[in-house]
């Protein structure tokens, strides 16, 4: 087990080159100098850019600041933008929001696609059946844009001005852990219904399995063949998917922070492309390849947990 | 009608009476499918008796598995329906009894093994843990007393090194000895009957003998009624008391197996016997019954075998025939019974 998690993070390092050359290349694409983006509105000194330009090292072939990038990466340092901020200071408390995010986001994905999936295979063909499923097109339907300022007036403003409720903040991350129910709960939106979905035909598939027939020809109670016999196998397909999520989860924030204002990793991600600021950009990427590598070896790792049949050595 | 609970109706172990252990009577199963009712089990009747083994016979589709599944209440109801007949056990309709009274007799005292052991044990437990669970559920007893018993029944089923192998999980075994852990599991709790489908169908064939000697000498040992159902009539000859043949979800033939042998009283059941290829036929060509099960959907009038059989006469298109009883312990679906058997004997 030991060996296999090193050979599983040593394999990872490729995958951080190419993912992040790759987004270094992209941006260096993008049109627009970023010395130029700069200045603003004003033009600025040409002799001053350049001094500038050879300070940054923009001059140099793209494989050679590419490398001058990546070499500081691995010593954790993340470099500087224009304004002379530390990418990694810049990085500290945004990321906290940001994880603190998707995290509620996949812990009310989990609870709540398990929970209602389950119910609608137990309750398969009736009318909760038909209604959870009806629910989930309506969770993929709605844009995040809609259900985000929706459930924020909802829950945000109604909720304290007519009922006298005061539990979910409009906006801000001053409330702790409950400023994220609401925004976690519209991130999660799209994932909870494809997780919903899954979870019925996962339970379905397992139910029709002839082990499932072994453990009533046993004499199993009912509670005791769904509980233990059918939901571990039926749970193995489902980690997957939710460890893969928990990446989605992250880049996909930008929206819903900007709604929420809470001072994430998407926020400074929209703001730094816009700026041309390379570093930052390369930053979060690197670190969000990161933490999707990270969540599928920790998936790989349950996978081997739930089902003897796989092991690694 | 009042639900009961199988505690309050069903007389302990031994307190028989003259009611067989297990009585299959009229049993019709169909399924209710989109494309029409489904009737696999068309008025099936036999019964059992402690320490006696029933051998089912007939072709694929015949209705033997769902009749089994009937009789353990394990039958996914939708889309099953069981519009008529009885199962008794101790003289108990097993049919009208409430859902928790059914949870006790099922692997209690009645149990079942299945044909392909790989897909019948769960993947993610291990086999201690799966023959344990018996005594965890069923008697309230600790971990650690259970995983003993596993043990002893592991032995008793000649795993080899059952204490070091109890922590494995089922794909560890071979085919053979994942089917000796099904059996161990089975008989966990003494049941009073056995139900074994097709046992040893995925098995080679030094490993089916094993398996059918096992299941042959548990079966003497406890003096369990043992329904045994096979395609493999050769099988039958060595271990089985009497026969049932069933055809298109109706029993055929019932005989006690010497008689049938000698004689069957059945066109089916002759067909069945000419088509085992024997030593002393070397070189001729083997005899196969002509034509195709009938489909369930849509069953030939009258006789369901008529279309297949010589014997046809023609009020076999019209008139289903009964089970006519020859015997005390012998009786025969064909209206033409007496000729088949003529013919058979001569
Ligand atoms: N759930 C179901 N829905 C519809 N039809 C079914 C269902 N289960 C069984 N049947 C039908 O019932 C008939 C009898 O099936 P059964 O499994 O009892 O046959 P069998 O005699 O055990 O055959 P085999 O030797 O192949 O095991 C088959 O034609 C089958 O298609
Ligand atoms: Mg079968």
């Amino acid at each position: 087990m030991g060996r296999y998690v090193i050979r599983r993070l040593l394999q990872a390092i490729p995958v951080l080159l190419g993912s992040t050359f790759l987004i270094f290349c992209t941006v260096y694409a993008l049109p627009g100098d970023p010395v130029m983006i700069l200045g603003g509105e004003r033009r600025i000194d040409p002799v001053l850019a350049a001094q500038l330009r050879e300070q940054y090292g923009l001059n140099d072939p793209l494989i050679v600041q590419y490398w001058n990038y990546i070499s500081g990466v691995f010593v954790g340092d993340f470099g500087e933008t224009f304004q002379g901020v530390q990418v990694a200071d810049l990085f500290a408390g945004k990321f906290q929001v940001t994880i603190q995010l998707a995290v509620t986001a996949l812990i009310i994905e989990a609870l709540v696609g398990l929970g209602l999936g389950l119910y609608a295979a137990l309750r398969r063909g009736r009318w909760q059946d038909h209604a959870v499923l009806a629910l989930t097109l309506l969770l993929v339907s709605v844009p995040t844009l809609v259900s985000g300022f929706v459930l924020q007036l909802v829950l945000g403003v109604k909720l304290k001005t007519e009922l006298g409720i005061d539990f979910f903040p409009i906006s801000g991350t001053e409330a702790g852990w409950r400023s994220f129910l609401v925004p976690g709960f519209v991130l999660a939106g799209t994932s909870i219904a494809y997780l919903v979905r899954l979870t019925r035909t996962s339970l379905m598939e397992t139910l029709r399995a002839d082990y499932i027939r072994t453990a009533v020809a046993k004499g199993m109670p009912r509670s005791r063949v769904l509980g233990r016999h059918a939901l571990r196998n039926s749970l193995i397909p489902l980690v997957t998917y939710l460890g893969a999520d928990l990446g989605t989860l992250m880049g996909g924030a930008v929206i819903t922070e900007a709604i929420f204002n809470l001072n994430g990793i998407g926020q400074q991600l929209f703001q730094s492309v816009a700026r041309r600021e390379n570093a930052v950009v390369v930053g979060v990427v690197t670190v969000l390849v990161l933490v999707y590598l990270l969540a599928n070896l920790i998936v790989d790792l349950l996978y081997a947990v739930l089902d003897p049949r796989i092991r690694y050595e | 009608m009042k639900k009961r609970s199988a505690t309050d109706v069903l007389p302990a172990e031994g307190g028989l009476g003259n009611e067989p252990l297990l009585t299959v009577d009229n049993l019709h199963v169909e399924f209710h499918t989109r494309a029409g009712i489904v009737r696999a089990v068309n008025g099936v009747s036999y019964s059992l008796s402690a320490g006696e083994t029933l051998a089912v016979l007939g072709e694929s589709g015949s209705g033997k598995s769902v009749t089994a599944q009937a009789i353990m209440g394990i039958l996914d109801m939708p889309p099953a329906v069981i519009p008529k007949g009885e199962i008794r056990f101790h003289g108990t309709n097993l049919l009208t009894l409430s859902e928790e009274g059914r949870t006790q007799v099922r692997g209690e005292r009645i149990a079942m093994i299945f044909q392909d052991a790989l897909s019948a044990l769960n993947p993610v437990f291990t086999v201690g843990w799966q023959i344990s669970e018996m005594f965890r559920v069923h008697r309230g007893m600790s971990k650690r007393d259970g995983m003993k018993k596993a043990v002893e029944l592991m032995d008793k089923v000649r795993i080899p090194a059952a204490r070091q192998r109890v922590n494995d999980y089922p794909h560890q075994f071979s085919g053979g000895m994942r089917q000796r852990i099904m059996i161990a599991m089975s008989i966990a709790l003494d049941p009073e009957v056995l139900i074994a489908d097709e046992p040893t169908t995925a098995l080679d064939v030094t490993v089916q003998a094993q398996i059918m000697e096992l299941l042959a000498e548990l079966q003497r040992e406890s003096n369990m009624g043992l329904i045994l159902i096979t395609h493999d009539l050769g099988v039958v000859a060595d271990v089985a008391d009497k026969i049932s043949v069933m055809y298109a979800g109706r029993i055929v033939e019932n005989a006690p197996v010497h008689d049938i042998y000698k004689a069957p009283a059945h066109p089916y059941s002759k067909g069945l016997l000419d088509s085992i290829p024997r030593v002393d036929h070397k070189g001729q060509e083997l005899y196969a019954i002509k034509g195709l099960p009938p489909n369930l959907l849509d069953m030939p009038t009258g006789c369901a075998f008529h279309p297949r059989c010589p014997y046809r006469q023609d009020n076999c298109v019209t008139d289903v025939p009964p089970l006519y009883e020859i015997s005390g312990v012998r009786s025969s679906a064909c209206h033409y019974w007496r000729e088949v058997l003529d013919g058979s004997r001569g």
